[in-house]
C-alpha cells in the first residue's frame, strides 16, 4: 500500500483492518515474551497443523501481550458474522478441541476468557465482553488500547485505527512552540521513574540554538519488575515511533536513538521491522510526508546495566564510555549527547504522545488527579492471582488494582504489602491500600511511582529478605562513581546480612560488628540519601527505610528473636523432627540432599543440625507431618 | 577466532568510540565471549587501549570473558521471581549441575547466568535457556528441564 492511500482508504476497508468484518476465519495467538514463555510457539504450530488437517483456510496473526499473563498462552478466534473471541490457557494439546467446537458454532464458556465488542456482528453466549470482565473492566487502556489486538507488524492496522493521525494533524496545524505548549498543557510527565513535566524538558530543548539536537528514547527497562515498555514495543511499535516522531518536531531533532535492553530480542526485531517500513511510507526518514521535518531513528542495545536508566549514564553509555552518571547541571536538554542539546523520554512516555495530540491536550488532562495526568502502565506482578500489564487512570487506588483488578491475593493467603517502584521505591502495606496513584501521593508514603512494578507480597514474604534482596542488588548496580553510593549500599547490605545470618559460630567481634551496625542503619541510610551523585544512590536506601518504617516488627524478630517469622531466612529456622509423630519410613532420610536425617528404619529419625542446609526437602517429603520448623 | 572479531570489525570502517559496544556485542554474538585476542584487536581498530575496552566492557552485564556452555541457562532474579523463590530455583540449578552461576560446565555443555530480569514477571519465577524461556517453575520441574537437555544432547549423539 502507498504512503498517501494509506490514510485515505474507504469506510469499508477500514472496517476491514479494523476486523470489524472479516472475510475468512482469523485466529490470533498472543506471542509476546511472556505468551512464548508460556507456550505461545506450541500452540502456534497445533493451530497451522489443524488447519492443515482441517483444509479451513484461515489468517493466522501473531499479537502482541493483551495484558493478562496469568492466563497465558492466549487464542483468539474470529469467525466471519461473530464477535471475537479469546480463549485462555490454551496449550497445545487444547487447540484442537477449541477450535473442533468453534467453527461447530459452540464455545466452552471454562475456556472462554472474554470476547471483542461484537459491533454489527452476533456475540457469543455466556462469555464476558470487556466491559463486563473484571479484569479489564477498571483499566482505562490508551498505551496498551493496540496491545495485543493488532498485528504489531501491519502499519496499515495501525493507520486504520487512527494511527499517525496525531503526526499528520501536527505537521499540518502546529508549529513546533504550539506542539511543546500542547504537551505542557496536557500535564504529561515522565513515566519512567522521576515524573519531570514532559512538556517542560521539551520547552529547554526547544529553547536551545544550534542545528544539532538529539531525542533519545529510554527503553532500558533495568526495574526488576516491570515490563511495560516491552510490551508497548511488542504489541505496538508504530504508537513509539509516532510519539518519538512528535516529539522530534516539537524540539527540533533531526537524530533519534533508541536505546534498548539487549535482553528484549523479541522488542527489537519488531522495532527494526517498524522503523524500515515507517521509512519506506516517508514516515521517517527525509521530509516527513512532505513536510520540512527529517528524523534519523537508530536502535542503540543496551549491555546491561541498571544505571543506565539514569539519563546522562545513558548518554555515556550511548558514547560508547561506562555508563557512569554525570554531575547535573549543565542538563541533557543544554548538553548531552555528543554536547548536544538532547530530549530523554522514556517508551510509556513517548507512547502517550500520540493520544494527546489526536484528542487534544484537554481530553488527555480531564483523566487522573489534576497534578498526575493521563494513565500508568502497571506490571503487576508477585503473589497475586492476575498478573500482568494493567493501565489505569491516575488516582485509581492501589486497593482496586491489587483487589479488583488482581484478583486479590493467590492461594487465599493474607495480604502483606505492595511493592512499588522497584529498588528506588518503597513498601506500601495495608493500612495505605487506598492511596491513589499520584506522583505526589505516593511519595508521601514513602514510595514513588517509578516505572510502575508492582510486586504484591502476601504473609509467607519476609521483609528484611526483601530489603536484602534490593540491597544485593543496588550495591551490584552502583556504577562505583561516588563513594556513599558504592560503599555505602554495600555496608548496608553487610548489615541485613549479618541479621539474617546463624548466630552459631559467630564470634564476639562479629556480634559487635552487627550491633554497631543497627544502630547505624538508618543513619547511614540518610547520608548515602544525601550526599549521592545520581538518583540511582539517592534512593538507594528507599527500601531498607520504608520497611524499616512499616515492618518494623519484622526487622525486631531477625534482631531480638532470631527468628524469621515468614520463615524466609533460612539461616534463622531451624527443622526438628517431632519424635511422636516420626514412623520411621526413612522418605526424609532418603530425600535430604546432604544426607543430614539420621535413624533406623521404623525408629523416630533426628535431623543433625550442623549438616541441614535448611531446604525443606524433608518437610515436604513427610507424609505424616512430624517435621516442623522453629 | 581472530578471524572473526576481524569479520565483525570489518563492518565498522573508521569507526568511533560509539561504535565500542555495538563491535563489543557483535563480537560476543559470533564467539560467544569476548577474547584477550578480541579486545587487542578491537583497541587497534579505534585507537582505544585495551584497559579503556576493559574497562567498558566489565561494567556492563551483558559481557562475558569465558567461553558459555552450548545450553546457556540465564535464571532470572527480578523482584517477581525473588518473591516467588527463583533464590531455590538458582540453588537447584546450581547443585544439579555442580557449577556455580557465572561458570561453564566441564563438559562445555552448561553455563550458567543471573541476570537482573528477563521481563516476563508474570510467568515468575522463569529461566531462559538458549532462548526458550521456562516459566512458573518449582524445584522439582528445573530439574526436569535440565534433564530434558541432557537427553537431546544424548539423542543428537554430540
Amino acid at each position: 500500500m502507498a504512503t498517501d492511500t494509506l490514510f485515505t482508504l474507504g469506510a469499508e476497508a477500514l472496517k476491514r483492518l479494523r476486523r470489524e468484518t472479516v472475510d475468512k476465519p482469523v485466529i490470533f495467538v498472543g506471542a509476546g515474551t511472556c505468551g512464548l514463555g508460556a507456550g505461545a510457539a506450541q500452540t502456534l504450530a497445533a493451530v497451522r497443523e489443524w488447519l492443515a488437517v482441517s483444509a479451513v483456510d484461515a489468517d493466522i496473526v501473531e499479537t502482541g501481550c493483551i495484558g493478562l499473563c496469568a492466563e497465558e498462552p492466549l487464542m483468539d478466534v474470529q469467525l466471519p458474522g461473530r464477535a471475537r473471541i479469546s480463549f485462555k490457557k490454551v496449550t497445545a494439546e487444547k487447540v484442537t478441541r477449541i477450535l473442533d467446537d468453534i467453527f461447530a458454532g459452540a464455545v466452552d464458556t471454562k475456556l472462554a476468557l472474554v470476547q471483542f465488542d461484537a459491533g454489527d456482528n452476533k456475540g457469543w453466549d455466556g462469555v464476558p465482553t470487556f466491559a463486563e470482565h473484571p479484569f479489564f473492566r477498571r483499566q482505562t487502556r490508551w498505551v496498551l488500547g493496540n496491545c495485543g489486538v493488532i498485528d504489531p507488524e501491519s502499519l496499515e492496522e495501525y493507520c486504520a485505527r487512527g494511527g499517525y493521525e496525531a503526526l499528520r494533524n501536527t505537521l499540518s496545524w502546529l508549529t513546533p512552540d504550539e506542539a511543546v505548549e500542547t504537551v505542557v498543557k496536557s500535564g504529561l510527565r515522565g513515566r519512567g521513574g522521576g515524573g519531570f513535566p514532559t512538556g517542560k524538558k521539551w520547552r529547554f530543548a526547544r529553547a536551545e540554538k544550534g542545528e544539532l539536537k538529539y531525542l533519545i528514547c529510554n527503553a532500558d527497562e533495568g526495574d526488576p519488575g516491570a515490563f511495560m515498555d516491552r510490551a508497548v514495543i511488542e504489541g505496538d511499535p508504530y504508537r513509539l515511533l509516532e510519539g518519538m516522531t512528535i516529539a522530534a518536531y516539537a524540539i527540533g531533532a533531526r537524530e533519534a536513538y533508541i536505546y534498548i535492553r539487549a535482553e528484549y530480542p523479541l522488542a527489537v526485531k519488531r522495532l527494526e521491522r517498524a522503523i524500515a517500513r515507517a521509512e519506506k511510507h516517508n514516515l521517517l526518514g527525509e521530509r516527513i510526508l512532505g513536510s520540512d521535518l527529517s528524523l534519523r531513528m537508530h536502535i542503540k542495545m543496551g549491555a546491561g546495566a541498571f544505571v543506565c536508566g539514569e539519563e546522562t549514564a545513558l548518554i555515556n553509555s550511548i558514547e560508547g564510555k561506562r555508563g557512569m552518571p554525570r554531575p547535573r547541571p549543565p542538563f541533557p536538554a543544554v548538553r548531552g549527547l555528543f554536547g548536544k542539546p538532547t530530549v530523554i523520554n522514556n517508551v510509556e512516555t513517548f507512547a502517550n504522545v500520540p493520544e494527546i495530540f489526536r484528542n487534544g491536550a484537554e481530553h488527555f488532562a480531564a483523566v487522573g488527579t489534576g497534578s498526575s495526568n493521563g494513565t500508568k502502565v502497571f506490571a503487576l506482578s508477585g503473589k497475586v492471582n492476575n498478573t500482568g500489564l494493567v493501565e489505569v487512570a491516575m488516582g485509581t487506588t492501589i486497593r482496586e488494582i491489587v483487589f479488583d483488578i488482581g484478583g486479590g491475593i493467590e492461594h487465599g493467603a493474607r495480604f502483606k504489602a505492595v511493592q512499588i517502584g522497584g529498588p528506588s521505591g518503597g513498601c506500601i502495606p495495608d493500612a495505605n491500600l487506598d492511596t491513589k496513584i499520584d506522583y505526589e501521593e505516593l511519595k508521601k508514603v514513602g514510595a514513588m511511582m517509578g516505572s510502575g512494578g508492582l510486586v504484591v507480597m502476601d504473609e509467607h514474604t519476609c521483609m528484611v529478605d526483601v530489603a536484602k534482596f534490593f540491597m544485593d542488588f543496588i550495591q551490584r548496580e552502583s556504577c562505583g562513581k561516588c563513594i556513599p553510593c558504592r560503599e555505602g549500599t554495600r555496608r548496608m547490605l553487610e548489615i541485613l546480612q549479618s541479621i539474617t545470618r546463624s548466630r552459631k559460630n559467630e564470634t564476639g567481634e562479629q556480634a559487635l560488628q552487627r550491633f554497631q551496625g543497627i544502630m547505624q542503619l538508618t543513619e547511614l541510610a540518610e547520608v548515602i540519601r544525601a550526599t549521592s551523585l545520581c538518583g540511582l544512590g539517592q534512593t538507594a536506601p528507599n527500601p531498607v527505610l520504608s520497611t524499616l518504617k512499616w515492618f518494623r516488627n519484622e526487622y525486631d524478630a531477625h534482631v531480638y528473636d532470631r527468628k524469621c517469622p515468614a520463615g524466609v531466612c533460612k539461616e534463622l529456622v531451624a527443622y526438628r523432627i517431632v519424635e511422636a509423630q516420626c514412623k520411621g519410613c526413612t522418605l526424609c532420610a532418603k530425600k535430604c540432599p546432604v544426607g543430614a536425617i539420621k535413624g533406623a528404619p521404623r525408629s523416630p529419625h533426628y535431623i543433625i543440625d550442623e549438616k541441614c542446609i535448611r531446604c525443606g526437602a524433608c518437610m515436604a517429603a513427610c507424609p505424616f507431618k512430624a517435621i516442623e520448623t522453629e | 577466532m581472530n578471524t572473526m572479531t576481524e569479520q565483525v570489525l570489518t563492518r565498522y570502517p573508521g569507526a568511533g568510540r560509539d561504535k565500542l559496544i555495538p563491535i563489543l556485542q557483535e563480537v560476543q554474538e559470533a564467539d560467544g565471549y569476548i577474547s584477550r585476542e578480541a579486545v587487542a584487536l578491537i583497541g587497534r581498530h579505534l585507537g582505544v587501549p585495551a584497559s579503556k575496552i576493559y574497562g567498558v566492557a566489565t561494567f556492563y552485564n551483558q559481557f562475558r570473558f569465558t567461553p558459555k556452555g552450548k545450553y546457556h541457562i540465564m535464571v532470572c532474579r527480578g523482584t517477581a521471581c525473588h518473591v516467588k523463590g527463583s533464590a531455590d530455583i538458582l540453588e537447584r540449578i546450581e547443585r544439579t549441575l555442580k557449577i556455580k552461576a557465572g561458570e561453564t560446565s566441564r563438559d562445555g555443555l552448561f553455563s550458567i547466568e543471573v541476570v537482573a530480569c528477563i521481563g516476563a514477571c508474570g510467568l515468575a519465577p522463569v529461566i531462559c535457556v538458549n532462548g526458550e524461556y521456562h516459566g512458573k517453575l518449582t524445584g522439582e520441574a528445573v530439574e526436569k528441564i535440565v534433564q530434558s537437555y541432557r537427553e537431546r544432547e544424548a539423542a543428537h549423539g554430540n
